[in-house]
């Protein structure tokens, strides 16, 4: 394909470069700000390409039909926000039970409803873990630019093919439609990962067994291997059970793959930590005004570090073991009321003072802001 | 027609074999003999195994795709068009066949329904309407006729039911059926019109539910509503020259609606063709200018 590219791009234009980079030849969607720019583009570039775009009736309609696709070998992708992503919620748990592929883009706005349609916030990121009933597990990603916006978005296709289970990539709407500068790389090194295809005769196919990394192979629709789905819970052949042994075997499992990757998947950038008296932590755009911050404040011989959450479920402990029993303080930046704050709560378990500085009027926090914050903490 | 192939020829060729029976369907059920019709259709059609793909949602007559040896997919309740649009479109040699019942289809999937009939994809949808949320006990469902009996509407349903088969053809649909589990060979007959038909097809099948619905509005038991289906079922041909006041009570049987139009996927397919010769043609054009020469400071794109 393509060399390096320079271009101009949004954050909900770099989803799209980097979801057809990675591979990705399906999107079903349905308009919703902000993040309606991701239908846009796939629903322009998908056709040439030989893949599908598909514009649903309706949010609900739009993962059921990313869903089929992907059961029947293809890569998925939708997009949406708030209200959009509430919609989503039922079959997201579909998504886990049946452990199918898929990548959720959810650009988040102001709530909760209809709220501040075109205002930033961050206000997802509990609904992003727990929003659909049962316990399951999630795979929750965010971007800080839109660089990040790209390496993330292929980050997010290849963990949900090599975990076989959704992962939501969390934008902010400053995020999502902010214009940058943004370099991308050739197209041969955008790293792919696919789902691992059984190699097994048909006959001996048991579509969720257990594997040395929890995650069994995923056969296609039609390609010979016929077998069940359901969002029932299942035995490993896929069938309805009631049978208390087959019921832990198999949720069991669905955690397990995922806990064996935590050091793969929870990723996270530290700036300054090593020598820090005191941290920030924040991610999304966010953690562009902390970043500002934090060189405002070492500039003027405060040591302040900054951890930046790329991945927020499951919550990156370790990065933060490092640091919390060193530094006298944490300040957690979020445009939500706290909800990544209980998180480093309950992480720091009084190790060090944990404060939050939040924002919920549809504005960014600004580097100013967070800078006065930490100089009542340095 | 040729003659029909023995049940058990039909059992040991489709229904799946590791899978633990008896299946979960009531006594004088109707869900049995529309899972009897529907393998004996996909016989008829020569389709193999592999090239099956059966989808359905949540409820009783959802439960069919469990049994049988295709690729099976049961859904959430309501949304088995939306996954089954998905799959059809990303494997377009499936065989794509929906079960569903009248609550799933109506009621919760009511929205996907319609949209999935104006989308003319080629999808064969079953909606087999006992006029009740069976699995759950009873409750009044969009089809229950106005002053039936249900748990949830015990002095009789106040709404007036949905007629699937004129709401399918009203929005769209390109094949539309509908007979009862009494009329066996006309419903094997309509499953292989409408697998054969291009575009989306619906097969509406009124079906007995004598434990929740039968016994709780005197219709009597599975013999009984059997009986009830043989006498309230008029022919869309005999139809034609009764009066509305004549057609009260009845349920008109056979095609409703059949014509031709463009189909989905094809559609999409050559969309994609012109989308690719567009792009070619473009790539034929001089390129343009470049304005200034690319700069290389990888340094600009980090984020602050």
């Amino acid at each position: 394909m393509s060399g390096p590219r320079e271009l101009l791009l949004q954050g909900n234009e770099a989803v799209v470069e980097a979801a057809l980079a990675v591979g990705c030849n399906f999107y079903a969607g349905y308009p919703i700000t902000p993040s309606t720019e991701v239908a846009e583009g796939m629903a322009a570039k998908l056709p040439a390409l030989g893949g599908t775009f598909i514009q649903m009736e309706d949010e609900i309609a739009s993962l059921g039909a990313c869903l089929g696709a992907s059961l029947a070998g293809a890569k998925v992708l939708t997009a949406t926000s708030g209200p959009g992503f509430s919609l989503k919620q039922e079959l997201i748990g579909y998504a886990c039970i049946a452990e199918i592929p898929v990548v959720i883009v959810n650009v988040m706005r102001a709530g909760p409803s209809t709220g501040l349609p075109t205002s930033p916030a961050q206000g997802d990121v509990m609904q992003a873990r727990w929003g659909t009933h049962g316990d399951h597990p999630i795979i929750v990603l965010t971007a800080a630019s839109v660089r990040e916006a790209f390496d993330l978005t292929v980050k997010a296709f290849n963990l949900a093919e090599k975990y076989r289970n959704p992962v939501i990539l969390l934008l902010d709407e400053v995020v999502g439609h902010m214009r940058e500068k943004v370099r991308l790389p050739a197209a041969e090194a955008v790293e792919r990962i696919e789902r691992i295809r059984p190699s097994m005769p048909p006959e001996w196919f048991a579509p969720y067994e257990e594997t040395n990394t929890g995650v069994p192979p995923m056969a296609a629709f039609g390609d010979g291997y016929r077998h069940h789905v359901t969002g029932l819970t299942h035995d490993r052949m896929g069938f309805p059970t009631q049978k208390k042994t087959e019921i832990l075997e198999g949720t069991d499992r669905l955690f397990k793959k995922i806990t064996r990757g935590f050091r793969e998947i929870c990723l996270t950038e530290g700036h300054g930590l090593e020598d820090a008296d005191a941290a920030i932590i924040a991610y999304g755009s966010v953690a562009r005004s902390a970043r500002e911050a934090m060189e405002v404040l070492r500039s003027q011989g405060k040591k302040v570090g900054l951890l930046k959450l790329q991945t927020l479920w499951p919550f990156p402990r370790a990065a933060l073991e490092k640091f919390v029993g060193r530094v006298k303080s944490v300040l957690v930046c979020e445009m939500n009321r706290g909800q990544i704050y209980r998180e480093v709560l309950r992480v720091a378990r009084g190790r060090c003072e944990v404060r939050k500085l939040n924002r919920v009027d549809g504005e960014l926090i600004t580097p100013g802001e967070i800078a006065k914050a930490m100089r009542e903490l340095v | 027609m040729a003659a029909p192939v023995p049940n058990r020829e039909i059992i040991h060729q489709y229904l799946r074999h590791a899978k633990k029976f008896p299946h979960i369907w009531c006594p004088g059920c109707g869900n049995g003999v529309v899972l009897g019709c529907l393998l004996r259709a996909i016989h008829q059609m020569g389709w193999t195994k592999d090239e099956v793909m059966m989808a359905s949602g949540i409820g009783c007559s959802s439960r069919a795709p469990v049994y049988v040896d295709f690729n099976t997919l049961h859904t959430a309740h309501g949304r088995a068009l939306t996954f089954a649009t998905g799959v059809k479109l990303a494997k377009p040699k499936l065989n794509t066949v929906v079960v569903m019942g009248d609550g799933d289809a109506l009621g919760i999937g009511g929205n996907h329904f319609i949209h999935a009939c104006r989308r003319n994809i080629d999808i064969t949808a079953v909606v087999v309407n006992n006029f009740i949320y069976g699995m759950t006990g009873g409750q009044q469902s969009p089809t229950t006729p106005q002053g039936a009996r249900a748990t949830t509407a015990l002095w009789g349903a106040l709404e007036q039911p949905f007629d699937i088969a004129q709401l399918a053809a009203a929005a769209g649909a390109t094949f539309v059926a509908r007979t009862t589990t009494y009329h066996v060979r006309e419903l094997e007959g309509l499953l292989v019109k409408a697998f054969a038909h291009q575009g989306f097809s619906v097969v509406e099948v009124i079906a007995a539910c004598p434990t929740c619905y039968g016994r709780r509005n005197k219709l009597g038991d599975a013999v009984g509503m059997m009986r009830w289906q043989k006498d309230v079922a008029v022919s869309v041909e005999k139809a034609q020259g009764m009066t509305a006041e004549e057609l009260g009570g009845k349920i008109v049987t056979g095609v409703i609606a059949s014509r031709e139009a463009p189909e989905y996927v094809t559609e999409y397919a050559k969309l994609c063709a012109r989308a690719r010769e567009l792009e070619q043609a473009a790539a034929r054009q001089p390129a343009p200018p470049k304005p200034s020469p690319e700069r290389t400071d990888m340094a600009a794109n980090e984020p602050r």
